[in-house]
């Protein structure tokens, strides 16, 4: 099957896939709702991010608190995990739903210069030798989309002839030696036992060194809270047994995540079954997030 | 729609999202700027106190006082580009030595006690002077600057220029370190291609001794103009020969790191040119052009043997040149470093904000601080090594009465 006929065939059931993926995103919406109903504070519904205001579910200390003394489950010891997460993008469709989940699972600010996680999509062109490349945040997918907080990839391409086509996850690869903790003047940024990269917000002076370290750009500064920000991989919720938000919504499985220790999971199985590639290994991080596919464009 | 691309950074190619928005603004690039002329003035304030070289003998103390003035202000553009400046503390009590930028509070307040104590030393004979010359508030402000310790003997001066002397052997390290240390901050992020360079921390300190030459060039000339003395024709060729050394190597070395990282030309390269070429034209041609221009100047001077009137004008000119191409190479470095996408694929244009915390209003205000203070302490300290009159002319009269009747009394 060549692109174009992907292509078609994604125009025929577009409809019906997008349906399922506008329940999903709204399923995400609600999660999000209740939360910030919980949480009470400044929390702003859902309805609000639309307006393009920063929306929070969360006020700072309520973060603080999740991120600082994330719920303690009896039996979970951050000795005995080792998590990991995969990314298949032979599987990734661009549907964006990881980060519209990312967004209100962790409080991200709204506006495009503020992700944790986003997909970046990666074009050649008939005859071409290297590839076009653009993320949800680029301005003709939100003109197309109509504003920064719906995250949608614009359909620029329909005229042209493609050759090859491919979406790549990307999201803070917790690296081994993670250069951002290497360069934090206080510390309050700092490896996890178990593998994230966690940020104290309460300690963090806001001097965004760690942004200019991190070669994936996978790290913003929050203005209105004046501290770092990054993904954790959902920390709260993998330390309750659960999966990152973003891996729980994707539709295809094209996120993988799970715990190394454990042979059988399914991150394990992921880098034991194919052959797998981190991204810009001459940085000398060693990622913690395990990509098939890439291709020798991707950035 | 309106507020879709309010604060995002126009780009062209392909950068990561998070990347439009600028992690360090115009505050950044006046910091190593700031501490740079630190680093300069000290240095010429040094070759008279340790290598006794005497054409600087007449600047020397007002050299210190500027570096002083200057380091008091140098951490104020980090304080208000912190997101949490309450907190800057942090980085002090709980150092994390990983990082480059942990040493900071210490390497920067080492660096200003080390000016202090220098200064005190330095002044301590004037003070006690102005102590005793001086009356009413002004007189008690001297007398508490004393510490104390109004002994005056030759014995007691001699200690005094020793201990100036160590500190300021001690100090030509630490404003190398301070300032090769801010050099390394930048250059030892693997992830910004065009910070990445082992030769940054030499550039910045090199460059640092340039815009610092400049600038005591610059406020001596304004200064004597300002207090009608003469202009020292010996002091101003020491200032030449330091210009033309600092000048021709800094040169060197910056281009030897951009034939480096063409020659090299690894992944992105491209981009790098395009970025030379694009966002930062302006900047690099007058960063290049003043360097040239204060070269070709200095190295005419020198070999036209130039003394007197002329020497003045264009040293003058050329040390304005040097501090305008030293704050261009800064926001080149800083800024640059910044529109070069970490992607290698991609530009982005900063605009600097007008108004605001992080601004260049903010920049106007702490550029000026500086020369403000200056202003006062030189009113404070009067460095020029003129003899300290009594400030009430009843005074000097009952004085010189004094000493005619002492005199008639010895006859």
């Amino acid at each position: 099957m060549n692109t174009q006929d992907l292509q078609t065939e994604e125009e025929t059931c577009g409809m019906s896939r997008r349906g399922f993926l506008g329940l999903l995103g709204k399923g995400a919406v609600c999660a999000g709702a209740i939360v910030g109903a919980v949480g009470a504070g400044s929390a702003i519904g859902a309805s609000e991010a639309g307006s393009g205001k920063r929306a929070y579910q969360q006020n700072d200390k309520q973060f603080a608190e999740a991120v600082n003394n994330p719920p303690k489950i009896p039996e979970y010891n951050w000795n005995d995990h080792q998590w990991a997460m995969g990314v298949d993008t032979t599987r990734c469709i661009g549907c964006l739903r990881c980060m519209e989940a990312c967004k209100m699972e962790n409080s991200v600010q709204m506006d495009a210069n503020h992700n944790r996680t986003w997909v970046e999509r990666y074009v050649y062109l008939e005859g071409s030798n290297t590839a076009l490349i653009d993320s949800q945040a680029d301005p003709k997918n939100i003109a197309n989309a109509g504003s920064e907080t719906k995250f949608r990839f614009d359909n620029r391409y329909k005229d042209v002839k493609v050759e090859k086509a491919f979406f790549v996850a990307k999201l803070c690869n917790q690296c081994e030696h993670p250069s951002c903790v290497e360069v934090c003047p206080t510390g309050a940024t700092f490896k996890s036992k178990d593998g994230p990269v966690l940020i104290d917000t309460t300690y963090c002076i806001g001097c965004q060194y760690c942004v200019q370290a991190c070669p994936y750009g996978a790290r913003s500064f929050n203005e209105s809270r004046g501290t770092a920000e990054k993904c954790n991989w959902c920390y709260h919720r993998i330390t309750k047994g659960l999966n990152p938000a973003c891996v729980e919504v994707c539709p295809t499985g094209s996120r993988i995540f799970g715990d190394r220790n454990d042979p059988e999971s399914p991150v394990s199985l992921f880098i034991r079954n194919n052959h797998v590639q981190v991204l810009k290994p001459e940085m000398g991080n060693a990622p913690n997030v395990f990509y098939v596919g890439l291709d020798k464009e991707v950035v | 729609m309106e507020h879709v691309f309010e604060h995002v950074t126009p780009f062209v190619g392909y950068v990561y999202p998070n990347e439009t928005d600028f992690p360090w603004s115009q505050l950044i690039v006046i910091y190593p700027y700031i501490t740079g002329l630190v680093a300069g003035a000290f240095v010429i304030s040094s070759l008279h106190h340790v290598f006794k070289i005497k054409s600087f003998a007449p600047i020397s103390r007002f050299a210190l006082l500027t570096a002083l003035c200057f380091m008091i202000f140098a951490p104020s553009p980090l304080l208000f580009h912190l997101g949490q400046p309450t907190r800057a503390f942090n980085a002090v009590i709980t150092p994390h030595w990983t990082s480059a930028m942990a040493a900071f509070g210490y390497v920067a307040g080492f660096y200003l006690c080390l000016l202090i104590l220098e200064v005190w030393f330095a002044f301590r004979e004037d003070i006690v002077a102005m102590s005793k010359a001086r009356s009413g508030i002004m007189g008690k402000i001297y007398g508490l600057l004393t510490l104390g310790s109004d002994d005056v003997s030759e014995h007691a001066l001699a200690i005094d220029h020793k201990v100036a002397r160590i500190l300021s052997m001690i100090g030509i390290p630490a404003a190398c370190g301070l300032h090769g240390y801010v050099g390394f901050v930048f250059g030892s992020l693997k992830s910004r291609e065009w910070w990445s360079s082992d030769l940054m921390p030499v550039i910045f300190l090199l460059s640092a001794v340039g815009s610092g030459v400049g600038l005591v060039i610059v406020l001596y000339v304004i200064v004597s103009k300002y207090r009608k003395t003469p202009i020292i024709d010996e002091t101003m060729r020491g200032l030449l020969y330091v210009m033309f050394t600092g000048v021709a190597i800094v040169m060197v070395i910056e281009g030897l790191e951009i034939l480096e990282m063409f020659y090299k030309a690894r992944e992105g390269v491209e981009t790098v040119r395009e970025l030379i070429a694009g966002p930062i034209w302006v900047g690099m041609y007058i960063q290049w052009g003043m360097s040239v221009f204060a070269l070709l100047t200095t190295s005419a001077l020198l070999l036209f043997n130039v003394h007197g009137k002329r020497l003045v004008t264009w040293l003058f000119l050329s040390g304005l040149a040097m501090m305008i191409g030293v704050l261009a190479m800064r926001w080149n470095v800083v800024i640059g470093g910044q529109e070069l996408s970490k992607t290698m694929r991609g530009l982005l244009t900063f605009t600097p904000e007008l108004f605001g915390r992080e601004s260049l209003f903010t920049v106007l205000i702490i550029s000026i601080c500086p020369y403000i203070l200056l202003f006062l302490i030189t009113k404070l300290l009067p460095p020029w090594n003129e003899k300290i009159e009594p400030d009430h002319r009843v005074s000097e009269v009952q004085n010189l009465h004094r000493i005619s009747l002492g005199m008639n009394q010895t006859q």
